[in-house]
């Protein structure tokens, strides 16, 4: 039992940050008021756009995690990296990026206006999802990648030895895969969208792009209505349970026997079609992902001249909090993840992985305001702001290590379980010879999201944060208040590259 | 050896002890108050130079924040001052009955209205404009009327999450009254999107996706002063432009009332007032002795100050969200 208590811990740690912290902002509430048609019509718009932008970014990151999967060609571990880069930066910084490609006076329109056509309308929910793919579709890949990758070579050849074309291949063996990936990528997508708000409103065009985190928002800082924001904190949890509710039912769980590690090759593939198939979907990719980003490049090289002397410092601070949150965040979900697996009843370690998604699904505003209201009777939150940063750091990378760890885990736990029973394999032994080398993939992708993510994010962070001792995100933030938007997109360069590199530096494209 | 060393030790430890003694003033603001490029660091060091005492901002968000802020700590907070709150906000403000009357000599402010609030003092203020560039906006509209009915494409700040997003609200509300919604009916083909904040508006209009944006007159000033760049300009309504009016406020249940009281009178003085220009980029409230920053004298001096009492601004706010609402959702 000893080896499930860090889980459980980590578990309960992240249900207060979530949960707690909802409570908090509830008990402080003087009155509870019930939902106007302003919040339904909140609530219509979040679920709308949110299921849209799943579904497209799952349905066009799987022909595109194909093609990567049974393709090599030299730099697809960096162009791996690369494609994950619009997940891990600023959300201002991504839109400005996007825009320069699909704004009124973006490239396309530019383009569009040449041969005579009037500019690209991005405003509206079309824009809203366009902005969610390009935000999710990497990690959607990065996810479907990841399934791929994990199916052993022994499947491929026995394939190949019984004359399987492409299509048999897809139909008995890809798609038994898919089946386990899909839904919980699908699910996660859906409720990293079902809670954005800056992005959805810029795109969406005005007050029509109202999702439930604005209506949070709204009864925070306008309307004082703790009682409200509660409410609608508990509207955004039920209705990502649902999500997970219906995704866990589809979910199923794999049961084909294991390999023996061979490099995967595909007998199956190797027709011209099928080439030219595979590149026109990596290529569609890496114009739609990376365009953008270049455009971010552009837009910060004339700002490197002039950077502020804290720039330096401020870096100095973002990588160290990178550095801490990735490995924190890998010990938290390697420990849950046991847990999860191990643990006999199978609705106590539903229930635990469950809480391991709630701070994807939490208001950032919500757990900002609840943790003030627990942690001000009794101490100064400017000088929790290190632990608090690390927890919550830490608590929004692991639904995305988890989602990396636990089936890769049970995976090695089905295939090697019994033999490191049997040799008494427990304990740091256990972790040493079995977790690590086996597990080194998920992990080290694991820790570079980690890393990568707690670089670029503000979120709760800024209700703790020292001005004075900013992070580069805060510091991105701070220049663009000042009307220097030149030094402003400077410093959004340096955090792309940045973030890029620890991303890199832990998880080598997926090798 | 090990005296010395005692020693050093005892004196480390006096020199802690005095740095203690100090008395602490913690001012609560808003963020870009106390960035680098605020007027933050340079009133603490011009502040701390003559009070003997520490000077400690703490940044809580926004204007609107920072009043959820002390709606949340009440009188157990630390703040002893509460700088950047605006005049949407100080009725509101003063209803908590946190903040305690000022005290203070306000008979040498230069603003365009007369100050008798008696619990908030002033500091800077500016009047929301739209911002353009001249040489792609050639014929400016000369009201809210006419930029409606131009194709000019126009970016905002939703009221909901936003100090300049509400200004608009109540700006084109005080102007026009009850045909406030035909006056939105007819902005909404000019609005090419609402954003979260000012910064997300300003990024996008300099990036060309909009042909104007909210923000203020003072904006231009940056651009010339800071960028040397004449060609931004703010657009010159007749029907005027609605103020934004920052002010601050003593907390009543400061353990350090004198040094408050001292800090309200610093905060109209020529020596913060003549920071405020080029780094909160708004008018202080008394133009200082030598006169404003070249370059202001640039800037479009609107002939009507609108702006609402504070009492009056709270009410008038949730039937103006109602009413842009529902033009901008057709």
């Amino acid at each position: 039992m000893i080896r499930y208590w860090p889980g459980l811990l980590v578990a309960s740690l992240v249900g207060a940050l979530t949960l707690g912290t909802l409570g908090a902002v509830a008990w402080r509430a003087p009155i509870w008021g019930g939902l106007g048609s302003e919040d339904w019509g909140a609530i219509r718009f979040t679920l709308l756009q949110a299921v849209m932008s799943a579904v497209i970014s799952v349905a066009l990151a799987v022909p595109v995690a194909r093609a990567l999967a049974r393709r090599s060609f030299p730099g697809k571990p960096v162009l791996v990296t690369l494609l994950g880069a619009s997940f891990i930066l600023p959300v201002i910084v991504a839109v400005l990026g996007l825009l320069a490609i699909f704004g009124r006076n973006g490239l396309l329109s530019t383009a569009l206006g040449w041969v005579g056509l009037p500019p690209v309308q991005i405003y509206g929910l079309h824009g809203v999802v366009l902005a969610h793919v390009f935000f999710n579709m990497p990690l959607a890949t990065r996810m479907i990648l990841q399934g791929w990758l994990s199916m052993p070579a022994e499947r491929f050849r026995l394939a190949a030895s019984l004359g399987f074309g492409s299509r048999d291949t897809a139909r008995l063996l890809e798609w038994p895969m898919l089946c386990t990936v899909l839904p919980g990528t699908a699910m996660v997508i859906f409720v990293i969208c079902a809670t954005s708000f800056a992005v959805a409103l810029a795109l969406g065009g005005g007050p029509k792009a109202t999702t439930v985190e604005l209506a949070i928002y709204q009864a925070f800082r306008f309307d004082f209505d703790l009682g409200k924001a509660a409410l609608l904190g508990v509207v955004q949890f039920a209705i990502c349970a649902v999500a997970a509710a219906v995704m866990f039912r589809v979910h199923v769980p794999e049961s084909t026997g294991g390999g023996l590690d061979r490099a995967v090759a595909r007998w199956d593939v190797h027709t011209p079609v099928l080439r030219g198939l595979d590149m026109t979907w990596i290529g569609f990719a890496t114009i739609f992902l990376l365009l953008p980003l270049g455009m971010v490049l552009l837009a910060g090289l004339p700002g490197l001249v002039n950077l502020p002397g804290s720039v330096a410092g401020a870096a100095a601070r973002s990588i160290s909090v990178a550095l801490v949150s990735a490995g924190l965040t890998v010990l938290a979900a390697l420990s849950m993840a046991v847990a999860i697996q191990g643990l006999r009843v199978r609705r106590v370690s539903k229930v635990i992985e469950g809480i391991g998604y709630l701070s994807i699904a939490a208001s950032p505003l919500v757990i900002g305001t609840g943790m003030f209201i627990v942690i001000f009777p009794f101490a100064n939150p400017v000088a929790l702001a290190l632990p608090v940063t690390a927890l919550v750091n830490v608590a929004m990378s692991l639904p995305f290590a988890l989602r990396a760890i636990v089936p890769a885990l049970t995976e090695v736990e089905g295939r090697f379980g019994h033999l490191a029973d049997s040799l008494s394999l427990t304990g740091w032994a256990r972790l040493r010879w079995l977790y690590l080398p086996r597990l080194r993939r998920p992990l080290g992708f694991s820790a570079g999201l980690a890393a990568a993510l707690s670089m670029g994010d503000l979120g709760v962070i800024a209700l703790f944060s020292d001005p004075k001792a900013a992070t580069l995100p805060l510091q991105l933030y701070q220049l663009m208040a000042a009307y220097r938007m030149q030094e402003a997109a400077g410093v959004a360069l340096i955090l792309l590259v940045l973030s890029l590199a620890v991303f890199w530096l832990f998880d080598r494209g997926g090798g | 050896m090990k005296t010395t060393l005692i020693a050093t030790g005892l004196l480390a430890m006096a020199s802690v002890a005095f740095a203690q003694e100090k008395p602490l003033l913690t001012v609560y603001t808003y963020d870009s108050f106390i960035s680098e490029w605020g007027p933050g660091p340079q009133v603490e060091a011009v502040f701390e130079a003559t009070c003997s005492c520490d000077l400690q901002f703490v940044g809580a968000g926004d204007g609107a924040a920072l009043l959820a802020r002390m709606r949340l700590e009440g009188t157990h907070t630390k703040a002893d001052i509460v700088l950047g709150l605006d005049t949407n906000l100080t009725a509101a403000a003063a209803g908590t009955g946190i903040f305690a009357p000022h005290g203070v000599e306000l008979s040498q402010l230069d603003l365009p209205l007369v100050w008798d609030d008696t619990t908030f003092v002033p500091f800077d203020w500016g009047y929301f404009a739209f911002v353009y560039d001249t040489g792609i906006v050639t014929n400016p509209p000369n009201s809210m009327k006419s930029l409606a009915e131009s194709d000019l494409k126009i970016v905002i700040q939703d009221p909901r999450s936003s100090t300049p997003g509400l200004g608009l609200l109540l700006w084109i509300r005080s102007a026009y009254g009850d045909r406030a919604p035909d006056i939105w009916d007819s902005l909404a083909d000019n609005i090419v999107t609402v954003t979260k904040g000012w910064s997300e508006a300003y990024g996008m209009f300099l990036g060309g996706e909009a042909d104007m944006v909210l923000s203020y007159t003072t904006s231009p000033a940056y651009h010339l002063i800071a960028e040397n760049d004449a060609s931004k300009a703010a657009a010159s309504f007749v029907e005027g432009h609605y103020m934004q009016i920052e002010v601050a406020g003593k907390v009543a249940s400061s353990d350090q009332p004198e040094l408050a009281d001292i800090f309200l009178d610093f905060m109209i003085s020529e020596a913060f007032q003549s920071i405020i220009s080029t780094t909160n980029w708004m008018y202080p409230a008394v133009t200082p002795a030598a006169g404003l920053p070249d370059g202001f004298d640039t800037l479009i001096s609107p002939e009507f100050a609108l702006i609402y009492p504070s009492g009056e601004a709270a009410g008038i706010r949730d039937v103006a969200l109602k009413e842009w609402l529902t033009a901008l959702r057709k």
